[in-house]
């Protein structure tokens, strides 16, 4: 009796642990099954196929930015909208202002209206790609180059660019002044 | 108890520690079921007093009794604590006294590490309630702990989510043991088939928790890293992904929910056909419809999170696996209502909570399949009617089965019947009490209004008012229950070994009260 307990006790940790191992091995699992069955469109962005100009649309562009709440930065687009054709290589400019009194680190990270103009917004140069460091009270000008590709359905004759800026060390000062914050 | 420890007394075993110490160190499946069953009353009560001032709070559009962070916090610690502290620690109690009763065997496969599975119940608790009195409030991102929210919070937060590691632990260390105990324990010529309906029940919910108890660990621990480690399998910032997380919170959380309901049903099977005087109708697809709807269960859990943006394909298979699921539940309540048919019916207090069981569960079923058509859902999302769908389930589902679960054996476990009257009158006043306050968030949700905000337009505003009402008349009524079983410990009409008229199986073979050991010799199942 008390082997047999053992044994199956032995078993039911190797599948708890492997279960464990699991719900860790699901992160890169999902990633994998939305590349295979491109569920997740827009997540990735891949450069434009196709650049001849389509001169029988236009499509209003609209630009929005944001800052995460955390981060002291003031960020604003060049201009609010803008009407192309697609397949026209466009270029805007956002500017963006530290207005704290300390170097920070940034990461823009776009979202599109609606979802499946995503896929069709093709960047070739973007902020948004690297991290952008600014110093105390620098002011900077900052460059989107993309092409919205002609393959976008035609209903769709509105697509609204938003960027949001995060503090990339974020966890660790925003912890901090609330940590600091409560025992202060 | 005390008539227990006499018996056991008189065996002549090796002296025990008494008091406080005798409830520490008890490796006994009786004494760690009746804890079990303790510390879920507590909890109930403590998180059913959260649901009052939720409900208060909502009696009237503006803000009267909270501020909205502290209603968050009510509604996200009334969630957790009802699900990891009252139901599963409830039934988790019910299958350390019922499973070795049932079974023949003395005790559980492994007394200490239930012990260990007990006692540290009581420390996750803490460690939940306490988070009240920490700067910045308990957690109130909603029981769901979906990021970002999560992620931002306070210390509280981290708290939690050394709570649910350490609740998941003590059901897994549980399950293992349940499990262990049902495969290796049974009496000589107890087949698998022969097991009573609930130990089949618990044997599925164990191996689902097994399955699924550490996804969810592994999930928190990715919070918990993200949270304080720099990680970023969920941070935006970093290039995680916040729906990630629902992906792997619901892969546990939706078999998640048939535990909350797998050891209902088991309750219920052993309920009715005792009240019906007949065997139950189909055990063989009652089993399999339990199994079945626990591998079901793995395959929809992004049900949960429609309104996401996932793609047509992705919704529809979820949408249809959903409902598949509906075919084995009605099996099941087809089989208890076959039971019943042509029984000879007697409407003791546990057979009146089963009845409601089945009905309520029913209408609680079938909110659920409406929620399952994608197209519906998206509009339904994160509304009242999602509330009354999961509280007819929970309330009406597990709850109930758990109240009729303790009134058909609590006569087993004191030895004394309890009070029919007013047994009968806590039925009466819980099964009205509840459709008041849940019946109404039906019309609430198809009308329009938000879960989780605690003010409302003022259109919700008769309908919130009958809830609060039936809210504390609901409330109010478990007060009843307790007085009922304070009762039956203390004394009452002497039960037989044989409690009820109709009961079958091996726990109705032991004396009541059922002596400290039992079936120390095997007894033979022909």
């Amino acid at each position: 009796m008390a082997t047999g307990n053992g044994t199956t006790l032995a078993k039911l940790v190797v599948v708890t642990l492997g279960m464990f191992g699991f719900g860790f091995a699901l992160v890169p699992f999902y990633y994998k099954i939305c590349e295979v069955s491109g569920i997740n469109a827009g997540a990735e962005q891949s450069l434009a196929k196709n650049t001849q100009v389509d001169t029988s649309r236009w499509v209003t562009l609209e630009f929005d930015a944001n800052t995460n709440e955390a981060l002291p930065w003031r960020f604003k687009p060049e201009v609010r909208s803008l009407r192309v054709h697609p397949g026209q290589l466009v270029q805007v400019e956002y500017e963006v202002t530290n207005t704290s009194g300390e170097p920070i680190v940034g990461q823009a990270v776009p979202s599109y209206g609606p979802a499946r103009a995503a896929e069709f917004f093709r960047k070739i140069e973007c902020f948004c790609f690297t991290p952008q460091t600014l110093a105390a009270g620098e002011t900077r000008r900052m460059p989107v180059l993309f092409v919205l590709d002609p393959g976008m359905d035609r209903e769709v004759h509105t697509v609204t660019l938003s960027y949001t800026f995060f503090d990339t060390a974020q966890k660790g000062r925003a912890t901090a002044l609330r940590r600091g914050g409560e025992h202060g | 108890m005390s008539d227990a420890a006499h018996a056991h007394d008189d065996h002549g075993h090796h002296a025990h520690p008494t008091g406080i110490m005798r409830w520490l160190t008890t490796t006994n499946h009786k004494d760690i079921g009746t804890l079990y069953l303790w510390f879920a009353l507590i909890m109930l009560f403590a998180a059913g007093s959260m649901a009052l001032l939720i409900r208060a709070e909502l009696f009237q559009p503006g803000l009267q009794v909270t501020n909205p962070d502290f209603f968050n916090q009510l509604t996200t610690m009334h969630g957790l604590i009802m699900i990891f502290g009252v139901i599963m620690p409830a039934f988790s109690g019910f299958a350390n006294w019922q499973v070795p009763l049932m079974l023949g065997a003395p005790d559980m496969a492994f007394p200490r590490m239930n012990n260990w599975a007990f006692w540290v119940l009581p420390v996750a608790g803490l460690l939940l309630m306490s988070s009240f009195l920490l700067p910045g409030g308990a957690v109130a991102g909603g029981w769901t702990m979906y990021p970002p929210l999560f992620i931002q919070g306070g210390i509280s937060y981290d708290l939690t989510i050394l709570a649910v590691h350490i609740m998941g632990l003590s059901s897994i260390m549980g399950s293992i043991n349940i499990i262990t105990t049902i495969l290796n324990m049974r009496a000589p010529g107890l087949t698998l088939m022969k097991m009573p309906l609930f130990c089949w029940t618990w044997l599925i919910t164990a191996y689902l928790l097994i399955a699924t108890m550490p996804v969810l660990a592994g999930a928190v621990t990715m919070l918990l890293t993200d949270r304080n480690f720099g990680t970023h399998f969920f941070n935006a910032a970093g290039g995680g992904d916040p729906v990630m997380f629902q992906h792997i919170f619901w892969f546990f959380a939706h078999p998640e929910v048939y535990i909350l309901i797998l050891p209902a049903f088991g309750i219920v099977s052993q309920v009715i056909p005792t009240f019906a005087r007949k065997p139950l109708f189909g055990y063989a697809s009652m089993v399999y419809a339990t199994a079945s709807i626990a591998i079901l269960s793995f395959i929809v859990w992004a049900h949960h999170m429609f309104t996401v943006g996932m793609p047509v394909a992705a919704q529809l298979f979820f949408m249809f696996s959903t409902m598949l699921i509906a075919v084995p539940t009605g099996v099941k309540v087809f089989n208890w209502v076959a039971t019943m048919w042509k029984g000879s019916l007697s409407f003791e207090t546990p057979m009146l909570f089963a009845i409601a069981f089945v009905c309520l569960f029913t209408i609680g079923g079938f909110s659920g399949l409406v929620l399952a058509i994608a197209p519906v859902d998206i509009q339904l999302h994160d509304t009242y009617y999602v509330v009354a769908h999961f509280h007819y389930v929970l309330v009406s589902g597990a709850l109930f089965s758990i109240f009729a679960g303790i009134y058909y054996w609590m006569p087993k476990w004191t030895g004394h019947m309890y009070d029919e009257t007013l047994g009968k009158w806590h039925f009466w006043l819980s099964v009205i009490g509840m459709n008041i306050v849940f019946f109404p968030m039906h019309f609430l949700g198809l009308a329009g209004m938000p879960r989780r905000i605690p003010d409302y337009a003022l259109q919700f505003t008769e309908f919130n008012q009958i809830a609060t009402v039936g809210a504390f008349i609901f409330g109010f009524s478990q007060l009843i229950f307790l007085v009922v079983v304070l009762k039956a410990i203390k004394g009452g009409a002497k039960a037989g070994d044989r409690v009820w008229e109709g009961a079958e199986g091996l726990e109705w073979t032991v004396p009541s009260p059922a002596p400290y050991h039992t079936f120390e010799t095997a007894p033979v199942v022909k």
